[in-house]
């Protein structure tokens, strides 16, 4: 069990989401940072779709009331042990007793903590995914809040381990041929034209070619982007449809607005573009008041970039596999 | 206290000949599409849409659908390598969807007209220069169909409201509208599942609980569902 000692708003339980049930209204969820989220799972033994927490509001700390194996992910919250300073990307155990601080991140915006066991909340609708616009999923609906007590972890712990864990490469380094570089600062976001981009004319041209500040009014429902404003060369009357995180719609005010994890369902602004799948936990990691530029993608470049994801999270299972073999076998 | 009568009517699938207007398809990311119906916004084109659901959510390589007003969103499994044979692929079951009418049940909604949660019933008896008894006797006596669930969890968009009381959603939204007001929105009509910002118009409120995440069939509604409201309660 874990106690929270400490917390923001809006730190939530996540795992990779409740896809499937659109068609009744409900949002999918699930971690901004699923890579992230992915490899904290492997790093503590764990399937990479296990619930874990979701830290996006600092400082934020944890006590541990049992010896537990945890893992660090995502932005880099120069986090402590007890006063220890840890690294992030690395598995490791806790004993009882021990408090495991994070504190405001200086790049990145959210840290994954995941269990070996993962986090013994209700699935709802096959997800641990906290719903918080829906009141339900992770715990009670709801954001963590300090003095919470939360199942972690299980009773038979597997694997073996080095003794001061084990860690790998961030995705940011490790991916980083198949991911296109900050150009001027700018995070670069790939994304493929969508149904009303060729209404937005010349306007069309100035959302890739300009660049757009991630507003403070963005949650994990939507980015809004302010930048000049585009405009549709005519009004056209739209039919509300489905949507899904990485679309990116134009309100009558000019102003993109990305879905992002808890996308609304529907929707019927015009939508210029959709972000690609494989680059939404860049842009989940990007901050408040920074700035993007979108650079068209094709079809070809998301299945590159999800074959090198998915080789990426294989050569953590593999390179698990084998640091479990040759540890037993030293045991 | 509300009211909720369900039967599944007996009547088999209606089918009707297809057209041959193309659906236009247009991609959202790498692994979705969106097929809009061509026409109209009526009857005819959502059953064409809830075919061509049925027909895609068979499919091997479609993990979801998501049907809309007469579009249907389809995420597929994988990003296909060959997103205009896809597209191709996906123009051809258009083509192929016949009307298919969905044996829908019937739920009959009990509502308290006016009172509290009608905020925006003033405003709509200025808009449609109808009074609000008129109002209220029109919406409870239409038929409404479920076209499809979305925007929140089970809200059920209700196609059939009368053209007399049809009222623009408000360019500023209520802040913090409650689960079970009775709202109408453009053409369309519904129940407000969640409490919290609503661009809808109040016209009353019903108990009946749209959603329940527990239950084995979360949302009350579902697409092609016949609907009625019982005026269990005029308050005005």
């Amino acid at each position: 069990m874990i106690e929270i000692l400490q917390t923001g708003p809006l730190n939530t339980v996540q795992d990779l989401g409740r896809p499937g049930y659109r068609n009744i209204g409900v949002t999918a969820s699930g971690a901004m940072d699923p890579l992230a989220l992915s490899v904290g799972n492997l790093l503590v033994g764990n399937a990479a779709g296990e619930a874990g927490i979701e830290v996006q509001t600092f400082p934020f700390r944890v006590r541990f009331t049992a010896r537990q194996r945890f893992a660090l992910t995502g932005a880099d919250c120069a986090a402590r042990l007890d006063g220890r300073e840890i690294l992030t990307w690395w598995s490791m155990e806790a004993q009882p007793g021990q408090v495991l601080e994070l504190t405001q991140p200086l790049k990145d915006a959210r840290a994954y903590l995941c269990f070996d066991g993962g986090v013994a909340v209700a699935p709802v609708l096959g997800s641990r995914s906290t719903s918080l616009r829906g009141a339900f999923g992770g715990l009670g609906g709801r954001s963590l809040a300090t003095g919470d007590e939360i199942g972690v972890g299980t009773d038979v712990p597997d694997g073996f381990y080095p003794k001061d864990g084990f860690g790998v490469r961030p995705p940011v380094d490790a991916l980083a041929d198949f991911f296109p570089p900050a150009e001027d600062g700018l995070l670069t976001i790939r994304a493929i034209p969508a149904g009303e981009h060729d209404l937005f004319g010349k306007d069309a041209e100035r959302f890739w070619s300009q660049s757009w500040k991630i507003s403070s009014r963005s949650d994990r429902t939507g980015f809004r982007l302010s930048g000049v404003p585009i405009q549709p060369t005519e009004t056209v009357e739209m039919r509300s449809h489905g949507v899904m995180p990485g679309v990116v719609q134009v309100p009558p005010a000019g102003e993109p607005i990305v879905q992002m994890s808890d996308a609304n369902t529907a929707g019927g602004y015009p939508k210029i573009a959709g972000v690609l799948e494989t680059d939404l936990w860049r842009l989940g990691q990007a901050r408040i008041g920074s700035s993007l530029r979108f650079c068209r993608a094709s079809h070809a470049d998301a299945y590159a970039a999800e074959r090198a994801i998915k080789a990426y999270l294989d050569d953590i299972i593999q390179t698990r596999r084998l640091l479990f073999q040759a540890l037993s076998a030293m045991a | 206290m509300s009211a909720l009568q369900a039967k599944t009517l007996s009547a088999p699938d209606h089918i009707s000949p297809n057209s041959d207007a193309l659906a236009r398809i247009s991609s959202i990311g790498a692994r979705a599409f969106l097929i809009e119906a061509p026409g109209a916004f009526d009857l005819p084109g959502q059953r064409r849409i809830w075919a061509l659901s049925r027909t895609l959510t068979a499919r091997e390589d479609v993990v979801e659908v998501v049907p809309g007003m007469t579009n249907l969103l389809v995420i597929l499994r994988d990003i296909p390598q060959d997103p205009t044979a896809l597209a191709s692929d996906l123009q051809a079951c258009w083509r192929q969807a016949s009307e298919v009418d969905i044996a829908g049940r019937e739920i009959e909604i009990a509502v308290t007209y006016g009172g509290e949660h009608a905020t925006d019933l003033p405003a709509l008896c200025d808009f449609s220069r109808l009074t609000d008894r008129e109002i209220v006797r029109i919406h409870y006596e239409g038929t409404y169909r479920v076209f499809a669930l979305g925007s929140a969890p089970g809200f059920g968009y209700l196609h059939g409201l009368d053209p007399r009381i049809h009222m623009p959603r408000k360019t500023v939204p209520s802040l913090n509208m409650a689960r079970g007001c009775v709202t109408i929105g453009g053409a369309q009509t519904g129940v407000a599942v969640l409490t919290g910002p609503n661009g809808w118009n109040s016209i009353g409120y019903a108990e009946l609980r749209m959603f329940d995440p527990e239950a084995d069939s979360p949302a009350v509604m579902a697409p092609g569902d016949i609907v009625r409201f019982r005026a269990e309660r005029i308050e005005l």
